[in-house]
């Protein structure tokens, strides 16, 4: 295929998608939003003036980073995951494409687009219910653009691969009910990583997600546990592994063909 | 010329160790419109499976219009249009919205992709449906937007895996005069089907494949000159006695209704001869049918566990 065509694909891939999203938003972004404003409004307004500061900032405004990459994490990978599994398992759909000249690696990149679009937009829409609970300061903006894009990329990356491998549904819901919000509750949303014990401090260094919300909480606060270099440096590791994964199953067809 | 479809012992063993396909070769020239027939198992969508990249092979090769599936597979995948066996539309969307973008995965831009769409619609009498979602659609006009879908891209070969299966009567005829049209713009068709009706009026050229091997193919005419008995139905204007059944021992007969009989002809028993015997005993025949289609015999014998002569 072309150049023109090779783009014509990838587009219609993130059009048909995006539309989905849009269309089923009481499925997509109410969900993100209802729960960000219960977290908002319990460790906010009745939990939060009793904690006090966390490393000089009021404790939902340190809290704000976390949540915001909790809403990505989760809606950029359910979409990825969700969308590709009902494709391939339900409508069967996915043969539109499969039968078609489009290359594996355009099908990874419309999938991955339609999930940065979903979980950078729902990232963005807790971000201003944010700004109803406390003043929110931007303190490098390109590195909170890094990484919403960044984090949205890995995990609709990682999303794909679930969805591609599941051969049922349990196999969808498993990865973040168990793996995902762990890590994420884990991974320093709701305290700094320095105020834990020693041992607990190291242990949270092997959790990716760690790197996210700290790289996200520098962007807003200028303040982190750990160098943002080393944040962006793990989130590169991670793209370049999960989308070698993606190509390799789809290049092989497996989960996919007979 | 280059044939359209060129499979050479094309071999597929399934992970639970089913041998689905067992070294198949067939050619389909360009302007075919190609019957591949076959009972339940027999192979025909492992076949079509392979050749559009769905199903992995085992071993052996495929080339279409020139382009191997292997090495060229994104070129020889855009010669294709395919219509599956099963309904395997996002039932969510709108039938334009489906057709534009199986569109789209050819590197059709939306521009081109509309206006196309739009005009296979109308020609598939479906104009009144675009903007209608697929889950709302009949079963018949699920499958009319599975061959508007496959047509979107122009294809050179397009593949039918059952594509009336499950259609009624009327929407079925609807289907052959549109495929007929299609094959007459110089468009490739393999058609498999269980209707062996509609083979026989549409095809050109047939195989016959079961457990995984091609038993027979040629021309219609070819694989239709196989059948050397046939049974027919005759109708009488009266009704039929123990004395004519006797009479037409030879053939045979089998008294099916108070008016009508079977009767087995070919190798030397003639039609004339049997009517011609019902007339010397004051017999009219009314009407005369086949029993069944000509080609449903031959497969019937072809595909029997006994293959008796036939």
């Amino acid at each position: 295929m072309s150049t023109k065509g090779l783009f014509t694909s990838f587009y219609t891939i993130v059009r048909k998608d995006v539309v989905r999203i849009f269309r089923i938003w009481v499925q997509t972004f109410l969900p993100s939003v209802v729960t960000s404003v219960l977290y908002f409004l319990v460790f906010g307004s009745f939990l939060g003036s009793r904690i006090g500061s966390v490393g000089g900032f009021n404790y939902v405004s340190f809290v704000v980073p976390g949540l915001v990459m909790l809403a990505i994490i989760m809606n950029s990978y359910s979409n990825t995951s969700f969308n590709f599994f009902t494709s391939k398992f339900f409508s069967r759909s996915i043969d539109e494409i499969l039968v078609s000249p489009t290359p594996p690696w355009i099908l990874i990149a419309g999938y991955v687009t339609g999930g940065i679009v979903r979980g950078v937009s729902v990232g963005l829409l807790v971000l201003l219910i944010s700004l109803f609970f406390t003043h929110l300061t931007i303190s490098h903006l390109l590195v909170v653009v890094s990484f919403f894009v960044l984090t949205a990329l890995i995990f609709s990356l990682a999303g794909l691969v679930n969805g591609i491998y599941a051969k049922s549904i349990d196999g969808i819901n498993i990865v973040p009910t168990f793996v995902l919000t762990p890590l994420v509750y884990l991974g320093g949303v709701f305290y700094s990583v320095n105020s834990l014990p020693g041992f607990w401090q190291k242990i949270s260094y092997l959790n990716p997600v760690f790197y996210l919300v700290d790289g996200l909480r520098y962007g807003f606060l200028g303040f982190s546990d750990a160098p943002v270099a080393v944040s962006l440096a793990v989130l590169f590791a991670f793209i370049v592994v999960l989308a070698a994964v993606n190509w390799y199953l789809l290049k092989k067809g497996l989960g996919l063909k007979h | 010329m280059t044939s359209a479809l060129v499979i050479q012992n094309l071999k597929k063993t399934y992970t639970n160790g089913v041998e689905a396909l067992k070294g198949v070769s067939l050619e389909i020239e360009q302007g075919d419109f190609f019957a591949l027939l076959g009972p339940n198992g027999a192979g025909k969508t492992t076949i079509i499976g392979i050749v559009t990249g769905l199903v992995i092979k085992t071993a052996g090769g495929a080339k279409v219009f020139g382009f191997d599936i292997d090495k060229e597979h994104e070129k020889a995948k855009a010669q294709i249009g395919v219509v599956q066996q099963e309904v395997n539309f996002n039932p969510f969307d709108k039938c334009i919205d489906i057709v534009v973008n199986q569109a789209g995965y050819y590197g059709i831009p939306r521009s081109v992709a509309i206006p196309r769409a739009k005009k296979i619609f109308d020609d598939l009498g479906m104009a009144d449906k675009i903007n209608e979602r697929g889950l709302s659609l009949s079963g018949g006009m699920k499958r009319r937007l599975m061959i508007a879908r496959a047509l979107v891209n122009d294809p050179k070969l397009l593949i039918l895996d059952e594509p009336t299966a499950g259609v009624d009567v009327e929407l079925r005829r609807g289907m052959w005069d549109y495929l007929r049209s299609v094959t007459a713009k110089g468009v490739t068709i393999l058609l498999t089907t269980h209707y062996l009706e509609e083979a026989e009026q549409l095809c050109n050229r047939v195989a016959i494949i079961n457990k995984g091997e091609i038993i027979a193919s040629g021309t219609m005419k070819d694989i239709l000159g196989r059948l050397k008995k046939e049974t027919i139905v005759v109708n009488l204007t009266k009704p039929v006695t123990e004395e004519i059944l006797s009479s037409l021992s030879a053939y045979k007969p089998k008294k099916t209704d108070e008016t009508a009989m079977e009767l087995e002809i070919g190798e030397g028993k003639g039609l004339n001869e049997a009517i011609l015997v019902l007339n010397q005993n004051s017999f009219q025949v009314e009407s005369i049918r086949s029993k069944t289609g000509r080609l449903e015999e031959v497969f019937v014998h072809l595909t029997s566990d006994n293959n008796p002569d036939y």
